[in-house]
């Protein structure tokens, strides 16, 4: 018995199916070492190239004329009120319709298309979103906007919420409905106040998720909310966003305006990366708890 | 809201013990209740409609804004390859064509990587790391596409250009058809750079969602393999792969329709030529490259038009992409559930 396994072990057909495992194995870990390497490699770049542009004048200054030195003040601002107006306008439109999806029409026809619907809206490419507003914004306004930037992006946050809190809420044991049924309590206040408060964590998850992905947004800001070189408050005018003075200062021959751009990219990198480690710490502590 | 809370608990919790006038008081509650019921009920609906909405609206939109190039150029603005703003004469031929080749580069580079982490992850990766690991994947998708491009322009092409190209065009000089796909100057911009860009880019969305059905299939099938003595890469081979195809197979189209649509890693480094060339390194265009590059600039109904035409196109293949991918995915949950 033992002679036939060792017989058996040494045989030429075993010995490849050992070889074809070793090279998939070797394969595979070379593999993962390959994609870990670019996010080392991005991420080391960009903090190198970025950090030494970083001082107190990019957050106090504005964005400079060509071949002078400034800050990115005014992108900044202009990234922030349109990322806080577009979560204004996208979340709870988001949330209202996850909620259909989850709760009153689970079963219906109309929520399987909605669902669909979402999903490719979800992954559609951004510049054509920004396609659709400049058509239904820009181009009757007559004028580029900090408005059309800000539904622009809106428009990007509301399949994301949308989705986690149809997500989230499904997760919620439909006891806890049964039992606020059973007291008697209509089903819009079990929602509101049961079905939420279990869900709570998860659908802020799903709205800092939001934040993070319109935060790095550039395409669909390019034609709506254009670009401003001053301080600007004014939500009917063309409006500074942190994106696209990157795009702007990177593509320039200026050497000052391609450091402040790697230096935005960096804030940007920071900020996103920031708020999808908090978003999954959020989900993760309430898996372990 | 807060007198609302206590109003229904109190007329929730005394049930029928109660006298005329809290009767009255009682229903009248219970009126508001059904009430704010039927006014949330016909939100979250609207909301949901408002959805279905932005999609038709999206369509619209772009059909509308593309009707003067089309009704202008016909169909033959699919196969024109000229792009000429002087004499309004467009065509959508190379930028369709730089959207296939760099989406087809990124896909033959991203799938195979992406495959082999998802094996690594869920069978060969010591528990501790699997997270971690699934986790540093997963910021790589959550890097904003312009850092690729800052990236990619003034890093990652250089790169290419002295070093990575030149090695290329040497080594297949002489050999018939890489000649012509490799063929020089090098540039560092331009299809093969977008392409590689794009593959690190969607090797995120590959790998988790790999993982992701991996990791549905039960215990029990492999198992069973094992028990027979397949060694891991068979069990992989022939038993998890087969199981989760439909799944792969949609992550896959998922991450397809990513880098159809990607657009600001692209601009960056594509290098905004309307010409469709054989050589992987010259400068091309994509769909999407071409509107962030001119839509600002484009004077005149008709080039506006054109580009919008361009988005169209390009939406209408996502959407063709995306529905396949959604509705494999949706097919693996149905067996799985």
């Amino acid at each position: 018995m033992a002679d036939l396994s060792i017989a058996s072990a040494n045989s030429p057909l075993y010995a490849g199916r050992r070889r074809r495992n070793a090279i998939a194995k070797g394969l595979a870990l070379a593999a993962t070492i390959f994609g870990l390497g670019w996010l080392v490699l991005i991420l080391g770049i960009l903090v190198y190239k970025g950090i030494g542009g970083l001082s107190l004048s990019v957050f106090t200054e504005m964005t400079p004329p060509p071949g002078a030195a400034g800050g990115l003040l005014n992108a900044i601002a202009g990234s922030l009120i349109m990322t806080i107006l577009a979560v204004l306008i996208g979340t709870p439109i988001g949330i209202l319709a996850g909620t259909y999806l989850a709760e009153y029409g689970r079963h219906e026809k109309l929520s399987s298309v909605v669902r669909f619907i979402n999903d490719i809206l979800l992954s559609a490419p951004s510049i054509v979103i920004g396609l659709f507003i400049y058509e239904i914004m820009v181009a009757p306004m007559g004028h580029f906007s900090g408005w059309a930037g800000a539904v622009a992006l809106a428009v990007i946050v509301i399949p994301v919420v949308v989705r986690t809190t149809e997500d989230m809420l499904t997760l919620v044991p439909d006891t806890l409905r049964e039992a606020a049924a059973s007291i008697g309590l209509p089903r819009a206040h079990m929602i509101v106040r049961i079905a939420y408060r279990a869900a709570q964590a998860g659908i802020v998850t799903g709205i800092l998720l939001a934040v993070a992905r319109i935060s790095g947004e550039t395409a669909p800001l390019l034609f709506t909310a254009l670009n401003n070189q001053f301080w600007s408050m004014n939500m009917n005018a063309p409006m500074p966003s942190l994106p696209v003075v990157i795009f702007q200062f990177a593509l320039s021959p200026y050497e000052e305006w391609q450091k402040l751009a790697w230096t935005g990219a960096l804030l940007i990198t920071v900020t996103v990366l920031a708020l999808s480690i908090v978003a999954r710490s959020l989900t993760s502590a309430r898996k372990s708890s | 809201m807060d007198s609302g809370e206590r109003d229904v608990s109190e007329v929730v919790l005394k049930g029928s013990t109660v006298t005329a006038t809290e009767a009255a008081s009682r229903s009248a509650v219970l009126k508001r209740l059904r009430v704010t019921d039927k006014i949330f009920h016909g939100l979250t609906r609207t909301a949901a409609l408002l959805v279905l909405a932005l999609l038709s609206g999206v369509i619209l939109s772009l059909v509308y804004g593309a009707a003067p190039a089309l009704g202008t150029f016909g169909f033959g603005f699919l196969f024109d390859e000229s792009w000429n703003p002087v004499t309004e004469r467009f065509g959508a031929l190379a930028p369709i064509y730089g959207t296939l080749i760099t989406s087809a580069i990124a896909m033959l580079i991203a799938v195979p990587v992406g495959l082999l982490i998802a094996f690594f992850l869920t069978e060969l990766c010591p528990p501790v790391l699997r997270r971690p690991i699934g986790i540093a994947i997963e910021l790589l998708a959550g890097i904003p596409s312009i850092i690729y491009g800052i990236w990619g322009l003034f890093v990652f092409a250089p790169f290419m250009q002295q070093y990575v190209q030149p090695f290329f065009i040497d080594t297949f000089a002489n050999v018939p058809l890489l000649s012509t796909l490799f063929a020089g100057p090098p540039y560092g911009i331009g299809m093969f750079t977008a392409g590689l860009i794009l593959a690190i880019m969607v090797l995120p969305f590959v790998t988790s969602i790999s993982r992701d059905v991996f990791d549905a299939v039960p215990p029990v099938l492999k198992e069973a393999a094992y028990g027979v003595g397949c060694t891991t890469w068979e069990v992989f081979r022939y038993v998890v792969l087969p199981f989760t195809r439909v799944g792969v197979i949609g992550g896959f189209m998922l991450g397809l329709g990513r880098a159809l649509g990607e657009t600001m890693a692209v601009t960056f480094v594509i290098g905004n030529a309307h010409h469709v060339s054989a050589s992987l390194f010259a400068p091309g265009t994509t769909i999407s490259a071409s509107i962030a590059n001119e839509f600002t600039e484009a004077v005149g109904d008709l080039y506006t038009s054109s580009l919008i035409a361009l988005g169209l196109i390009l939406f209408f293949i996502t959407f063709v992409v995306l529905a396949i991918a959604r509705y494999m995915l949706m097919r693996l949950q149905m067996r799985a559930g």
